[in-house]
């Protein structure tokens, strides 16, 4: 598959049809990806990597790349395609200045997640079957691919792209997932339990921003919590609540908007189950508007901004005061 | 000397050092995070090769309380929230983490002290542990840190189903004599345990030669400080940096800090807290911020730790070679990159 990207990005810089190719690079290992912009078939020849290890969502750096002259060609997996259209829809890519191709994904790999199963040390991975082969200083590791995967790809929504401008390999399907059983699971707590649950993994946030940063939704020009004037502006929580406060609000704020791209869990260097307050959130919007998947299509209106008192009908759940 | 107790006397080890002073060792948290926490029996020493926040916490806490300030009317009542810290250890500090600390101390214990600071460092005692288990993102190495043989007051090996102690200070010295060793079983003239620890430190040097990282080594930078910040290696980096302060809140050496207030309508609570210089308002001043780009931002963490730091402090670098920037930045960007990209870019200055 990679030697296929490499192909098609060279012809399209040395066709002119764009400038610039947004893809990923490694560096010392094999599995540390950094999102990268190449400018020559050169450069993509040298160093344009496709592997297991590509998980980074390239969708938000189109908002920056394409406020650029020139056109660039993006390689988009299908959960990156729902960014992209959720961007799209919120008028922060300009949509004529990329070339998006889409590219198959059967789920991706963090490296934190092999280290998780206890493998460490490690010098290459390889497919092989259905296990990923991981060469170690510490000798050979097999691990079923299955759980080497990140758990959004585990659930996968989608392998369905819903934008692209030319689609290499095959298109996949909407799946069945069960992205909303850990969501159950946590709603069958009672609210003691739901509460020591969440402060039990919020209180190990250290505020780094990370969940923000990456998240597509997250794409305001000044955080409120960035700025001195909001009055909720802080570096760190001098208290439990803030931590709480903090991730609450950006749930909030991104409802809606949330694809369910997964970034946030990922990323998260204290591995807090961010994801779960999003599909809450999803889960209840599905529940009381209709179903609904953000970024679906260019151009939608999410059910919490479309809703009108008039012609429809309020949630059952909804009365004058708050939720029943 | 080196002493050697029985593996399966950890648990006892522990409930000792705890009677001696309060103890803080890593746990595991879950299968994937560790963390220093105080012991209480039951709780057992994680063997994670490192806690995911660094140990430089005990000392330089993310947040630090400072003083509170109440209003009545016009009257206002200033609160001293200080305490003084009791007595602690720390057991099983990695030999990164340990010299982590001799980099704060140059910050903080330079004129003028930081008595927050100073007085927990005072308080602390430092029983450090080599790493049986290297990882490929470790490069302690390169800065001269021995995994196998790392500082502190006392250090620690496990191997073989014994634990091996060696006290470095009299600090060490005086812990070891209150455990009461020979009460667990220690045999204090056993003449293999150097031997012992010897073969174990040149097992884990053998392990560390076949590590990526290896061969890593820092240049001396304290001569090219304006050739390396107009480097243009900047721009692609930064260009791809999300701005985030993973790599800095991971950091064991990253040692910046802001003084914030929070209000609760009725009190302020004035407290310090980390701050990132991957943040848009770092060193932000009445005047603006000197730093507007991330660009800019980007290169000031990498020209602190490899040029400013060393030019002010004999060369020394500020970075340990944990790895834990390895591990969690988003999009793998990082301090092992960056050095190897300006070697680069120095090469190719060469040859033109």
């Amino acid at each position: 598959m990679q030697d296929e990207l490499i192909k098609r990005a060279c012809e399209l810089l040395e066709d002119g049809t764009v400038d610039r190719v947004l893809g990923w690079s490694s560096g010392d290992f094999f599995y540390d990806i950094t999102p990268t912009v190449f400018t020559s078939a050169d450069e993509v020849r040298k160093r344009f990597v496709y592997n297991d290890f590509c998980g980074a969502n390239l969708s938000k750096y189109l908002i920056a790349e394409s406020q650029k002259d020139g056109k660039i060609a993006a390689f988009l997996k299908p959960c990156d395609t729902y960014s992209f259209n959720q961007l799209l829809t919120e008028h922060r890519i300009n949509r004529e200045k990329v070339y998006v191709i889409g590219i198959p994904c059967d789920g991706k790999v963090s490296v934190g997640t092999l280290n998780d199963a206890g493998i460490d040390g490690i010098l290459s991975t390889e497919r092989d079957g259905g296990d990923l082969v991981c060469t170690t200083v510490y000798g050979e590791k097999r691990i079923p691919f299955a759980e080497a995967q990140d758990e959004r790809c585990i659930n996968c929504k989608s392998r369905k792209h819903v934008v692209y401008d030319e689609l290499i390999g095959e298109e996949g399907e909407v799946l069945d997932s069960h992205r909303f059983d850990e969501v159950e699971k946590l709603e069958a707590m009672t609210p003691e339990e739901r509460f020591a649950f969440w402060q039990g993994e919020l209180s190990r946030c250290i505020r780094c921003n990370a969940c923000r940063n990456v998240c597509p939704a997250c794409n305001c020009d000044l955080c409120v919590f960035d700025n001195p004037k909001s009055g909720v502006f802080s570096k760190a929580a001098s208290n439990d609540f803030e931590d709480a406060n903090f991730h609450i609000i950006r749930a909030f704020h991104v409802a809606g908007r949330c694809t369910d791209c997964g970034e946030c869990s990922r990323v998260c260097p204290e591995h807090i189950p961010l994801h779960l307050l999003n599909r809450k959130l999803i889960k209840d919007i599905n529940t009381l508007y209709g179903t609904y998947q953000a970024g679906e299509t260019e151009g939608q209106m999410s059910p919490l901004s479309a809703f009108t008192e008039d012609g429809d009908a309020e949630p059952s759940i909804v009365q004058k005061g708050g939720i029943r | 000397m080196i002493v050697k107790v029985a593996e399966q006397k950890l648990p006892e080890l522990l409930t000792a050092a705890a009677g001696v002073e309060k103890l803080y060792i890593p746990v595991d948290k879950s299968d994937k995070v560790s963390v220093f926490e105080e012991y209480a029996p039951g709780k057992t020493l994680s063997r994670k090769l490192n806690t995911l926040r660094s140990a430089k916490d005990f000392f330089f806490p993310q947040v630090q309380p400072m003083a509170k300030f109440r209003m009545e009317g016009k009257k206002i009542e200033v609160i001293d929230t200080r305490e003084e810290p009791q007595d602690f250890i720390i057991f099983g500090v990695r030999a990164c983490d340990v010299r982590s600390f001799d980099i704060l101390d140059r910050v903080f214990l330079a004129d003028p002290v930081d008595t927050y600071y100073e007085s927990r460092r005072k308080h602390a005692t430092i029983v450090s542990w080599a790493c049986a288990e290297p990882s490929e993102t470790c490069f302690c190495h390169s800065f001269g840190i021995d995994a196998a043989a790392p500082e502190g007051d006392a250090r620690m090996w496990i191997a073989g189903g014994w634990i091996y102690l060696e006290d470095l200070t009299e600090k060490g010295a005086e812990l070891l004599k209150a455990l009461d060793l020979p009460a667990l079983g220690a045999d204090t003239s056993d003449e293999d345990a150097e031997k012992e620890v010897k073969a174990e430190q040149d097992r884990i040097h053998s392990i560390q030669e076949k590590l990526p990282l290896y061969s890593l080594k820092p240049a001396d930078n304290r001569q090219k400080e304006l050739e390396i910040f107009n480097s243009p290696v900047w721009k692609e980096f930064s260009d791809k940096c999300l701005g985030c302060g993973s790599c800095t809140f991971v950091c064991p050496t990253c040692q910046c800090f802001d003084i914030e207030d929070f209000n609760d309508g009725h009190t302020i609570e004035r407290y310090r807290c980390w701050d990132s210089c991957m943040y848009k308002d770092f060193t932000m001043m009445a005047a603006g911020t000197p730093r507007k780009t991330q660009l800019e931002r980007f290169r000031q963490r990498f020209m602190h730790k490899l040029v400013y730091y060393p030019i002010k402090n004999d060369g020394i670098y500020s970075c340990v070679g944990c790895g834990r920037c390895l591990r969690r930045c988003p999009i793998h960007m990082n301090i092992v990159k960056v050095m190897k990209a300006l070697e680069e870019d120095a090469q190719c200055e060469k040859k033109n």
